[in-house]
């Protein structure tokens, strides 16, 4: 009898332990999730380690580096004009945005000013880059949050500006295009003209995306109140650019501090937005792009005659100094630091790029959230890899 | 001890505002400084007290944006003019010894790594240029992570890029670099190797054009 009560108790102890191992197994430890380094949602190769607790995330540790190519330490072996064309590949959907705030600097440190039609040249291809830029950003945003058409109507518009630069620059993507006391060249015959109709095509962009994404229910559920900045936060952040007019704070640099560029020169609008969620700064985005084709078309009815370089001497030398300019780039304030020592190469660069200080905020954002809204904070935040890694 | 650029005559009444009230708060703190009118004022303060100055110029000052920390390093390049393009050679020769030694750039210093941090009042506009020395034997300041959250990338930046250490700062983790990396690739000291390897072929670009160039002087 014994040996049945004893087999009896052995089942229920195996029972128990059988139980036991299913609650432990329901029972949430927390996991890592590896998120990247190749995920469509980061624009280059960005790793997010990601410690969960069921589907809430509790700790993100963001891996950069997979592409850092040491421009700070390349451009003191570089003349400055061979810098430009390193600059243009930081961020790489908004390559003539980059090469201006350097210009400008090294123009300060040489006392130099661009003549008045080169500065507006300057102006209508730095927007022209801001619409191209935030054209596929609004597109992306869709096919991150599950909705695949809004990026083949993104391509397909941001093509009708990629060509214009194109025509103007002779590059689609890297114009390398500005140079020391002006630009390269005019614009060519018709370029006006054109350009003009490929706005159009970009507002009927901006209105199909109205309607497409943010008048969209879904899209709205997924963005509204998801990964809240408060401005105070991300001040001290250093968040720049739409990230921190979506938290409501009035800051843009083409009007608060003006660089000789001719922003001065149109009438437009600095959005900004009170709520400081990724909808909030996705809107902000929208309108920033119309704003950019209204500022297009005003500059390229107002062109001022004249030449479009100043004298410069044929081999640059910039005199000793530090100068800091910065600009509102499609991301956000891009700035150049250079201090110079009289010598044909900059002494040092420090590149202040926009998606860095941007991106420095995600583990305090990311940290609470839940994983599918991981990717909808990320590409809310918007950053190119080449930007935070240069 | 002021430096106060004298070539451009315009007022810059915001800016002299800001660097009296400046320099009158915080006393001892600020040890220089430099002012270009109507473009930008520079502050060096002293290592122990950059803390101070970072909470003073946030709560006091209202400088809430935070935009970049970063080091410089004045040493000049061991590597001479293998790290230059051609063209330096040729119209550059008188400046051998005056490289030699190290200056410092704008609000002076007189050690060869200094701090570099900029922050920004957004109701009045101005910027302001905030550097600090970093003394050989320390190596190291206080960190602002406390103060700005967004100098803990900066900082991380700097610590590897420059081997500055920052008191304070939660985890000083390698940014960029891979964990067995050796040495800090900005300092002046640190060969950049592809161009030792192979000169820059872009020197090619600026090569003497045919009408200027003459054979005698070439050869001196």
């Amino acid at each position: 009898m014994t040996a049945i009560s004893d087999r009896r108790q052995l089942a229920y102890v195996a029972a128990q332990a059988a139980e036991a191992r299913v609650n432990i197994e329901l029972e949430t430890e927390g996991m890592t999730l590896n998120i990247g380094p190749q995920h469509p949602a980061t624009h280059g190769t960005l790793r997010i380690v990601a410690r969960l607790d069921g589907e809430q995330v509790i700790d993100a540790y963001p891996v950069m580096g997979y592409m850092h190519r040491g421009y700070e330490k390349l451009t003191e072996v570089r003349t400055y004009p061979q810098v430009t064309t390193l600059v243009n590949r930081i961020d790489w959907l908004g390559s003539f945005c980059n090469e201006v705030p350097f210009i400008l600097a090294a123009e300060q440190l040489m006392e130099i000013e661009a003549p008045p039609r080169a500065q507006h040249i300057r102006t209508i291809l730095f927007e022209l880059g801001r619409i191209g830029h935030l054209t596929l950003f609004l597109g992306d945003l869709g096919v991150q949050l599950g909705a695949v058409t809004p990026v083949f109507y993104a391509f397909r518009d941001r093509e009708h500006i990629l060509n214009q630069m194109e025509a103007a620059t002779g590059g689609r993507f890297h114009p390398n295009f500005d140079r020391i006391g002006g630009v390269k060249d005019d614009f060519p015959a018709g370029w006006i003209a054109e350009t003009k109709q490929s706005l159009q095509k970009i507002r009927d962009f901006c209105n199909l995306m109205e309607d497409l994404l943010f008048g969209n229910e879904i899209f709205a559920a997924r963005t509204r109140g998801i990964g809240v900045i408060p401005a105070d936060v991300g001040l001290s952040y250093g968040l720049s650019g739409a990230n921190i007019r979506g938290s409501g704070v009035d800051w843009d640099l083409r009007r608060d501090a003006p660089c000789g560029l001719a922003w001065d020169q149109a009438e437009w609008k600095v959005w900004t937005h009170p709520d400081g969620d990724a909808y909030a700064r996705s809107w902000v985005r929208l309108q920033e792009v119309r704003e950019s084709c209204s500022i297009v078309e005003q500059l390229l009815d107002n062109m001022p005659a004249g030449p479009i370089m100043a004298k410069v001497p044929r081999i640059i030398k910039v005199p000793a100094g530090e100068a800091y300019v910065a600009t509102e780039n499609p991301l956000g304030e891009m700035g150049y630091y250079i201090v110079s020592k009289g010598g044909l190469t900059p002494f040092r660069v420090k590149i202040r790029s926009a998606s860095f200080n941007n991106m420095s905020i995600s583990p305090w954002l990311l940290k609470g959230t839940y994983v599918p809204d991981v990717i909808t904070i990320l590409a809310s935040l918007y950053f190119i890899l080449g930007d935070i890694d240069r | 001890m002021t430096d106060t650029a004298e070539a451009p005559e315009v007022a810059d009444e915001a800016r002299e505002a800001l660097l009296e009230a400046v320099t009158s708060e915080l006393g001892d703190a600020v040890v220089q400084h430099h002012l270009l009118p109507g473009k930008d004022l520079w502050i060096r303060v002293a290592n122990d007290a950059f803390t101070e100055v970072g909470e003073y110029l946030k709560d006091r000052q209202r400088f809430r944006y935070f935009s970049y920390l970063s080091a410089i390093d004045w040493l000049p390049s061991p590597f001479g003019r293998s790290h230059e393009a051609m063209a330096d050679e040729a119209d550059d020769a008188g400046s051998e010894e005056e490289a030699e030694e190290m200056v410092s750039g704008y609000a002076g210093g007189d050690t060869r790594f200094q701090i570099l941090a900029r922050v920004y009042n957004l109701t009045t506009g101005l910027g302001l240029n905030v550097k600090a020395d970093i003394s050989d034997d320390a190596m190291s300041i206080s960190s602002w992570t406390g103060i700005y959250p967004g100098a803990s990338w900066h900082e991380r930046e700097a610590h590897e890029m420059f081997g500055i250490g920052f008191s304070g700062h939660p985890n000083l983790d390698a940014l960029y670099l891979p964990g067995d990396f050796e040495g800090n690739p900005l300092r002046k000291d640190f060969p950049l190797l592809a161009r030792l390897v192979k000169p820059w072929p872009g020197i090619v670009d600026v090569e003497l054009m045919p009408s200027d160039e003459n054979p005698e002087d070439q050869a001196s």
